[in-house]
C-alpha cells in the first residue's frame, strides 16, 4: 500500500481526480484530473473540463493526496493468483437486458 | 474583392432584440480572446466555453431578429456584415481585456471576471424576463440560454470573491477592475423608446426594471468579497444606440475579416 506521495510545488494548485457519471444507474467513472484551489473550484472546473460534450449527469471531485493506490511492485501477490480461477466468474448465468449495466 | 454592408431596419422589435443578441456576440469574442491563453488551462477552457455559450444565444437571437427584419438576413449576415454603427451593445461588452501582467497575458483577468460577473447577473436576469415573451422563438431560446447564464454568473462570483477576499495585490485588482467597468454599468439600465416599445408588445422588459435585482445581487457578492462598490457615475454610453468606444472598430475588424474575405465561407 502506498499513498500518493506526489506533493504539488508551492506555485501550484492541488491535483484532483474528477468522476463522471454518464446517466443515472451507472457508476461515476474515473476520466481525469486537474488543477484547482479548492473543493468548489475544483467542482466548477471539472464541468468545464470533462462534460462539455454531454458527458456527465453527475461529477465527483477527490483530492488526488486522499487516493489510496496498491503498490505496482506487489501486482504479482494482488493480481495473479486470480488468474486461473474462472469458478468465480458468473459466466452461466443470463442477465435479463433491463440490468445488462451491473 | 469586397462585400456591400448590410443595414437592418428601424423596427423597434428588431433593435430591441439585437442589443441583446450583440451583447452576447460581442462579450464572446471578448471573451474568444483568452483561448490557449488562459491562465490555467481549466479556466481557458471554462472561458472559452462561455464564450461558446454566448455565441449561440446571439445566434438564435440574431436569427430571430432577421426574419422580423424582413430582408433575409441569416445570422452570419448579421454577425459579420454590419457596421459598427449597426450593432447595439452597450459599451461595456466591446472594452478590451485590458493590459496582461507584463504583456504574456491576452488581458486583465479581473477586469474580464468583473466584467463577466456584471454582464451575466444582467444577462440572467433579462434571460428570466424573457422566458415570457410573447415572441414564441424568443422565450424558447431563453429558456435555454438561463441555465447557461446561471452558471456564467456563478462561476464569475466565485473568481470576484476569490479576488477580492484575495490577496493585497488580487483585491487591488479587482479593485481596478471595478472602477475601470462602472462608469460602462448605467448603460444595462437605460430605457428609451425601443424599451417602451417591446414592453407594449410584451416581446420583453425594459431593462430599467432589471436594476433593482441586478443591484442586490452585486451587492451581496461584493459584500462576501469585501470589496466597496466605485461611487456611481452619471455617464450613460450609447452602444445601444450605435455610438461605440474606439475599440469597437478595431475588434470588428478583426471579427469581421474572414466573412468579409470569403464571402459565405462556412466551416
Amino acid at each position: 500500500m502506498s499513498t500518493t506521495t506526489t506533493q504539488a510545488p508551492a506555485n501550484e494548485w492541488p491535483l484532483w481526480e474528477v468522476f463522471v457519471r454518464s446517466k443515472a444507474g451507472l457508476d461515476h467513472k474515473h476520466c481525469g484530473s486537474l488543477h484547482a484551489a479548492d473543493a468548489k473550484m475544483a467542482l466548477q472546473l471539472a464541468r468545464d473540463v470533462y462534460t462539455r460534450r454531454q458527458e456527465g449527469v453527475s461529477v465527483w471531485v477527490v483530492p488526488s493526496s486522499q487516493i489510496v493506490a496498491s503498490d505496482p511492485v506487489e501486482k504479482s501477490m494482488y493480481f495473479d493468483p486470480m488468474e486461473d480461477k474462472v469458478y468465480r466468474h458468473p459466466t452461466f448465468y443470463v442477465l435479463p437486458e433491463s440490468v445488462d449495466h451491473m | 474583392m469586397s462585400i456591400q454592408s448590410i443595414k437592418v431596419g428601424e423596427r423597434a422589435d428588431v433593435r430591441y432584440l439585437l442589443r441583446l443578441a450583440d451583447s452576447c456576440l460581442i462579450l464572446a469574442q471578448r471573451l474568444g480572446e483568452w483561448c490557449g491563453h488562459g491562465p490555467i488551462l481549466e479556466e481557458d477552457l471554462a472561458l472559452s466555453n462561455m464564450a461558446l455559450d454566448l455565441i449561440g444565444q446571439a445566434r438564435g437571437v440574431l436569427t430571430r431578429a432577421g426574419e422580423l427584419d424582413g430582408q433575409g438576413f441569416d445570422e452570419d449576415q448579421l454577425a459579420f456584415l454590419r457596421d459598427e454603427r449597426q450593432y447595439f451593445n452597450p459599451v461595456l461588452m466591446e472594452l478590451p481585456n485590458g493590459a496582461g501582467q507584463g504583456g504574456t497575458q491576452p488581458g486583465d483577468f479581473a477586469f474580464t471576471q468583473a466584467r463577466n460577473f456584471a454582464v451575466a447577473t444582467w444577462l440572467l436576469l433579462l434571460w428570466q424576463r424573457l422566458q415570457a415573451s410573447s415572441d414564441a422563438e424568443v422565450a424558447a431560446i431563453a429558456g435555454k440560454a438561463v441555465k447557461e447564464a446561471q452558471y456564467h454568473q456563478q462561476h464569475a462570483a466565485d473568481w470576484v470573491v476569490r479576488l477580492g477576499d484575495g490577496t493585497d495585490e488580487s483585491q487591488a485588482r479587482m479593485n481596478a477592475a471595478l472602477t475601470r467597468i462602472w462608469p460602462f454599468l448605467n448603460e444595462l439600465f437605460h430605457d428609451d423608446a425601443i424599451d417602451a416599445a417591446a414592453v407594449q408588445s410584451g416581446l420583453g422588459p425594459a431593462w430599467s426594471s432589471l436594476k433593482p435585482d441586478w443591484q442586490a445581487a452585486m451587492d451581496e457578492v461584493l459584500a462576501e468579497a469585501g470589496l466597496t462598490p466605485p461611487k456611481a457615475s452619471s455617464y450613460v454610453s450609447a452602444g445601444r444606440v450605435g455610438i461605440h468606444s474606439e475599440h469597437m472598430g478595431h475588434m470588428l475588424a478583426e471579427m469581421q475579416y474572414l466573412q468579409r474575405a470569403y464571402p459565405g465561407g462556412v466551416w
